[in-house]
């Protein structure tokens, strides 16, 4: 039988198993809409293709699932670049798919023609341009396997509008045979031999978990690894949620904003066991004194990250969930009682120091309010952010439980990621309720994705941390540049009117003793919400490891010695 | 030190523009590129020589894989191969002096491929360093043009074929992942 280009594209998405995609239509990608109410895929219009590739993005994160974004040529497909590079840093599952001009016409600069295979191609795992309805079937199979599988990532397709016209005959690949591709699944045994030894010889190991763990589903591996050894689990913040933070093993995230526990027990520790992770410069602070006193193994699918950053001693290429359960029956149970003493005496010091530790008094703190959001909806909501000081408080504060709750744009650092991938989590669980924990600055990049979750009533509650800075750039620049405040003070919108003007209910909260009803408020009502916490101006985040430091060069934040709890003592801290 | 890799790539187009722009991502430098047809008119074979520490190349050989296009690498270094580099030099001489060349081309077991009244071209072929010192003696008299293909190279003995991924010890199973 033969089909259009553009039935076949959306009946390979159905087999795909794919029931809702993200886009804006236009000329070139118009063939194919008109054919998309045939089959039993939901659009969402989106208000930006920026929005389009985050929902995506936030879909195939909530779900480990591909998620599908879809625009027109030249602009729409250009708005999908931010997007894109976002979900490639973050190694997340997505496909876009984007009109092009007619195939005889590539090179010419027609109306909207823009070189997006090009333009992309630094920026996702692959990319597809297709000029014939034949190729549609093969290309739409081996996109959505290459986007997925080894270390995930987007995939770029670029569909001729021609293509979508044309007619040809539908064969579904039943196999794909790719022959550079080819994702590694186990290492040797020799080398799992080895690891367990170094397991059992260690004497202050620490695990640092990555987000390779949720790709590969082996959260249950790492827990028992972690358990029979005894094996204290630090977190990347992409690894948020893959062991819970209420397990005593947990150190919670390390790095920059690390806790300074964490960051104590990396530099100290003996052995180093990374699991799908890659060493970013976020979470190593300075290479050269960088956990000096560890040995290091490295259990990775990507062998390019491999002694790429940190040299290890023992690199396992391989799927984790695959090696992980290779390993398990070779580690014997250990107490490392010595090692766990010194970090919960690390622990204590820091929870002295914590900001919920300190007496309320009445100023509205970002750490507060997300700690009341955790404490009211726990393991039972997806949590995003946006990108800055409230992103670094949510990954502190908001203790995660499982792995696809915490969602965030970690190697990219895109702000305006927070309601989009919000929504688009939203779509992994329609019965769900997801907070989109945001700051002023970031919400404003894609605020115009209210309209959408209006529109599909999606049930997102976005709680603006609004302290009328760009603020993280505004702490780097009382730390770092002798508090010269340039480009971060901003003076925002009326949020709640704003939400308003959206036919969102909102509420603004301006007192700590209104944080709590604001968000049983949020909950109560269904569908999107939006809260506007007035937080404190000029807060900062701690510990902070600077740029360039040594991970445990950290400063931290001040033990208060009077009633007035001043946060942003710099001068104290560095004395 | 010198790395010589090299790459079998499927024979499309673009695939030239993905390795091209890798080594510009990653900030790899390289001192040549060769591409070329091979014994299978769909794979396409480049000798990439990069001047690097052995981690640096390493990671080169390991990105390389994660093209999709790349169905294998091999790292030549310190292994059995015969390499080669193609030149072509238009030397600026006197009727006179053509004997003299022709005499150090023929010591390079290179020749003479074109003679006009002021120019000689000089044909030669062999390791990188061999075309280097003959350079560097045809260089007094005058070079006017000169270009290299750059090294292609292949390994010497039995070995051929391709090989796995580094580290891959086994196959994604399609049928069972679906
Ligand atoms: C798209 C983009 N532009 C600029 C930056 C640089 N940047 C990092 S954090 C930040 C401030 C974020 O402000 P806001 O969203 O209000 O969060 P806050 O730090 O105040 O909590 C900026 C501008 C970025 N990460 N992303
Ligand atoms: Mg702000």
């Amino acid at each position: 039988m033969l089909r259009s280009g553009a039935e076949i594209l959306w009946e390979c998405l159905v087999r795909e198993g794919v029931d809702v995609i993200f886009g804006i239509p236009g000329g070139a990608i118009m063939p194919a809409f008109d054919m998309l109410t045939q089959f039993p895929i939901h659009h969402v219009l989106t208000r930006h293709e920026q929005g389009a590739a985050h929902m995506a993005d936030g879909y195939a994160r909530a779900t480990g699932k591909v998620g599908v974004a879809v625009a027109t040529s030249g602009p729409g497909a250009t708005n999908l670049v931010t997007g894109i590079a976002t979900a490639m840093m973050d190694s997340s599952p997505i496909v876009c798919i984007t009109g092009q001009v007619v195939s005889n016409l590539i090179g010419g600069d027609a109306f909207q023609e823009v070189d997006v295979t090009g333009i992309t191609l630094p920026i996702t795992k692959h990319n597809f341009l297709v000029t014939r309805a034949s190729e549609v079937a093969q290309t739409v199979r081996e996109a959505f396997y290459i986007a997925r599988s080894g270390r995930p990532g987007p995939v770029l397709i670029d569909f001729c509008k021609d293509a979508q016209v044309e007619k040809a005959k539908f064969i579904y690949p039943e196999k794909i045979d790719l022959a550079g591709y080819h994702p590694p699944i186990c290492p040797g045994q020799a080398d799992l031999q080895n690891a367990a030894e170094m397991i059992s010889k260690a004497e202050r190991p620490l695990i640092l978990a990555g987000q390779g763990l949720k790709i590969s589903s082996a959260a249950e591996e790492l827990k028992q690894l972690a358990i029979t050894a005894n094996i204290p689990v630090a977190m990347t913040i992409l690894g948020l949620g893959v062991f819970p933070a209420s397990d005593p093993l947990s150190l919670g995230m390390m790095g920059m904003h690390g806790e300074a526990y964490c960051n104590l027990a990396i530099q100290n520790a003996d052995l180093i066991i990374a699991l799908g992770m890659r060493f970013d410069d976020r979470v190593t602070g300075n290479l050269r004194t960088y956990a000096p006193r560890a040995k290091k193994i490295h259990i990775e699918i990507d062998p390019a990250e491999v002694h790429k950053n940190v040299t290890v001693d023992l690199p396992l290429v391989g799927d984790l969930k695959a090696t992980l359960t290779q390993l398990l029956p070779l580690i014997k149970p250990k107490s490392n009682s010595n090692w766990m003493a010194t970090i919960e005496d690390w622990r204590n010091e820091s929870q002295m120091r914590d900001i919920l530790s300190q007496p309320k008094n009445g100023k509205l703190y970002t750490a507060q309010v997300i700690g009341e959001i955790w404490e009211a909806t726990h393991d039972e909501v997806i949590v995003t952010t946006g990108v800055g000081q409230h992103q670094m408080w949510s990954a502190q504060y908001y203790r995660a439980e499982r792995p696809n709750q915490f969602i965030t744009s970690g190697g990219a650092g895109t702000m305006g990621f927070g309601l989009p991938s919000g929504i688009g989590a939203w779509f992994s669980n329609r019965q769900g309720e997801v907070w989109v924990i945001d700051g002023d600055g970031s919400f404003q990049m894609t605020q115009a994705e209210l309209s959408t979750a209006i529109q599909e009533n999606a049930n997102v509650k976005v709680a603006i941390m609004n302290n009328s800075y760009l603020g993280m750039v505004r702490q780097w620049q009382e730390f770092f540049f002798e508090s010269r405040y340039v480009g971060t003070p901003l003076r925002g919108p009326d949020f709640a009117m704003i939400a308003a003007a959206h036919g969102i209910p909102a509420r603004r909260v301006t007192r700590h003793d209104e944080v709590q009803s604001a968000i049983e408020f949020a909950r109560t009502t269904p569908g999107p919400v939006l809260l506007d916490f007035r937080v404190v101006k000029e807060d900062a985040v701690y510990p902070m490891v600077p740029t360039g430091a040594a991970l445990d060069e950290m400063i931290r934040r001040p033990i208060p010695t009077t009633d007035e709890f001043s946060p942003i003592d710099v001068e104290k801290v560095a004395a | 030190m010198q790395h010589t890799l090299i790459a079998l790539v499927e024979n499309k187009p673009g695939v030239l523009n993905r390795v091209a722009s890798l080594f510009r991502r990653r900030n790899f430098n390289i001192e040549s590129l060769n591409v070329g047809r091979t014994e299978k008119p769909e794979i396409s074979r480049m000798t990439i020589v990069v001047d690097s520490q052995y981690n640096k190349a390493s990671q080169v050989e390991a990105n390389l894989y994660k093209l999709v296009n790349v169905i294998d690498v091999q790292d030549l270094t310190n292994q059995p191969a015969v390499s080669r580099d193609l030149a072509l030099i238009k030397v600026k001489v006197h009727p006179d002096q053509r004997a003299e060349v022709a005499n150090l081309a023929s010591i390079f077991r290179g020749k003479i491929v074109d003679v006009a009244e002021e120019t000689v071209i000089v044909e030669v072929t062999g390791t990188e360093d061999k075309i280097e010192s003959l350079v560097e003696l045809l260089r007094p008299l005058g070079i006017l043009e000169m270009v290299r293909t750059g090294n292609v190279a292949m390994m010497r003995g039995n070995s051929s074929g391709i090989r796995h991924t580094p580290g891959a010890n086994g196959h994604e199973n399609l049928e069972a992942e679906n």
